[in-house]
């Protein structure tokens, strides 16, 4: 037990430094997130009640292409230089392991979207209650999206074309996530409750943290093979 | 109970099989013309023109099949997948691989039929409604399937990675449609529900079964014959292929 924790571990803090190392690589997802929200102002106009009824939507569409973008990096480094082959051969669940891989991405790469997302609910004139709604939304749902994304970036792993791949893949799987934490914000913002619409997203993310590692696995034991 | 294993054991091995869907294969697709021509009298002719809608609505004859194919296959695919991945029989891959196209062309046809059959009816080709959107969605979900088995050139690695996929999609649906139809929803109730008879009239409801089974015998031949050919393709160089290609083309 001690040496599976370990191990989870051991590979959670190598990930971490590998993304601290290459700053750039989630810097650029974040800074994707925000160039693609800002221009929807210039392609619709800034009437801001317009822009307002469309938050939601653009935020979440926003994130959900940004993560994408972060994919295919999620296991082609590792794959690159052989340590997959190495946490597959480890006597550990690979199933664990790959949480472990992760929950590194989404710290990388999840939440800072989650951080930066009031200061764009602010641009496109939501209010407080609002933007904390987007947030906690954000927070259940992009995790979801990461590990969803990853059974996506392991099927595709040593594919030429791979990145253009995963959207056709995982794009249609992101709508219940995409439903919901959109719906949330959009119950709040016509003066209902969001807690139906955040308790399905929670659910939601219990049931892909409960399957999607197993799936991620079998696909990585597959491509590898 | 014993005979009948070794019966289906013996039909999932390649070769048996490439001959018995062979002899298969164009009986259902006589069966589904058939089937086609009766049904499209009983629908166009026999049928009495709708109190509310007039003519368009005969297009459900076929907007409703290629929905029913449309879910049922892809449900379908995924168990061949499955059945592949696990027991690695060859003759599941090749079926789960040979539904994909059909799925995606029935999906298809079940939108452009939906959509002509919308302009008369709503004033409008497409609306954002929790029927449409969802088996748009279906859609996706074939194309993405078709599209990662065409990416992989190994075909035993293919046909893993794809199975993933379909069983990932499988499991995806139904928390798709229900998030959907939470999103919105303006469709007409479905008119054939198991626990009460159809409220339809039931000339029209002959018409939309005999229609059902033309679609059920143009998959099942379809199919058939993909697998067929993509089994043959896979094993050229074993002895079975060789011996019927040899004595088919001397």
């Amino acid at each position: 037990m001690t040496g599976l924790l370990t191990a989870v571990m051991t590979l959670l803090r190598r990930d971490l430094i590998l993304a601290l190392r290459r700053r750039q690589d989630a810097l650029v997802v974040l800074g994707f997130f925000v160039v693609v929200v800002s221009l929807f102002p210039l392609g619709v106009g800034p009437d801001p009640q317009l822009l307002r009824s469309m938050a939601p939507g653009v935020l979440w569409v926003s994130a959900l292409l940004a993560t994408m973008l972060s994919l295919e990096r999620l296991f082609a480094d590792d794959f690159r230089d052989g340590s997959l082959e190495q946490i597959l051969l480890a006597p550990q669940p690979l199933s664990l392991l790959v949480v472990s891989k992760i929950l590194a991405h989404w710290l990388v790469t999840g939440l800072p979207l989650v951080l930066a997302s009031p200061l764009l609910g602010m641009q496109l004139g939501l209010n407080g209650t609002e933007i904390l709604t987007l947030m906690g939304a954000l927070l259940l749902g992009t995790p979801i999206l990461s590990l969803v994304g990853a059974i996506g970036a392991a099927l595709t792993l040593g594919l030429r074309g791979g990145g253009v791949l995963i959207s056709l893949l995982i794009l249609p799987l992101y709508v219940p996530a995409l439903v919901l934490g959109a719906g949330a914000l959009d119950a709040v913002m016509y003066g209902s409750s969001a807690q139906a619409h955040l308790s399905l997203l929670a659910s939601l993310l219990i049931v892909t943290l409960l399957l999607a590692p197993w799936a991620i696995a079998a696909a990585l034991r597959i491509m590898l093979d | 109970m014993a005979e009948q294993r070794v019966q289906w054991f013996k039909f999932a091995s390649p070769p048996n099989f490439y001959d018995l869907s062979g002899r298969l294969a164009p009986w259902f697709a006589a069966l589904a013309a058939l089937l086609a021509v009766i049904g499209l009298y009983i629908g166009f002719i026999l049928a009495p023109p709708d109190y509310q809608q007039g003519n368009s609505y005969r297009i459900m004859f076929i907007h409703v099949p290629t929905a029913w194919m449309s879910m049922f296959l892809y449900v379908l695919m995924a168990v061949y997948a499955a059945i592949g991945l696990i027991w690695r029989i060859k003759t599941a891959e090749a079926m789960a691989k040979a539904i994909a196209p059909t799925g995606a062309l029935f999906a298809f046809l079940c939108l452009w039929t939906g959509a002509l059959w919308g302009k008369p009816t709503w004033g409008t080709y497409w609306v954002w409604d929790a029927r449409l959107t969802s088996q748009l969605i279906l859609l996706f979900l074939y194309l993405g399937y078709i599209a990662l088995h065409a990416a992989i050139e190994d075909r035993q690695r293919a046909s893993d990675a794809s199975a993933i996929l379909a069983l990932a999609g499988v499991v995806n649906v139904p928390i798709i449609y229900f998030s959907v139809v939470w999103w919105n929803t303006l469709h007409q109730g479905a008119s054939i529900t198991v626990t009460s008879a159809p409220a339809m009239e039931t000339v029209m409801f002959a018409a939309l079964m005999v229609m059902t089974f033309a679609c059920w015998m143009y998959a099942i031949a379809v199919v058939l014959w993909r697998a067929r050919l993509e089994l043959m393709e896979r094993e050229r160089r074993s002895a079975w292929v060789v011996e019927r290609m040899g004595a088919e083309k001397p």
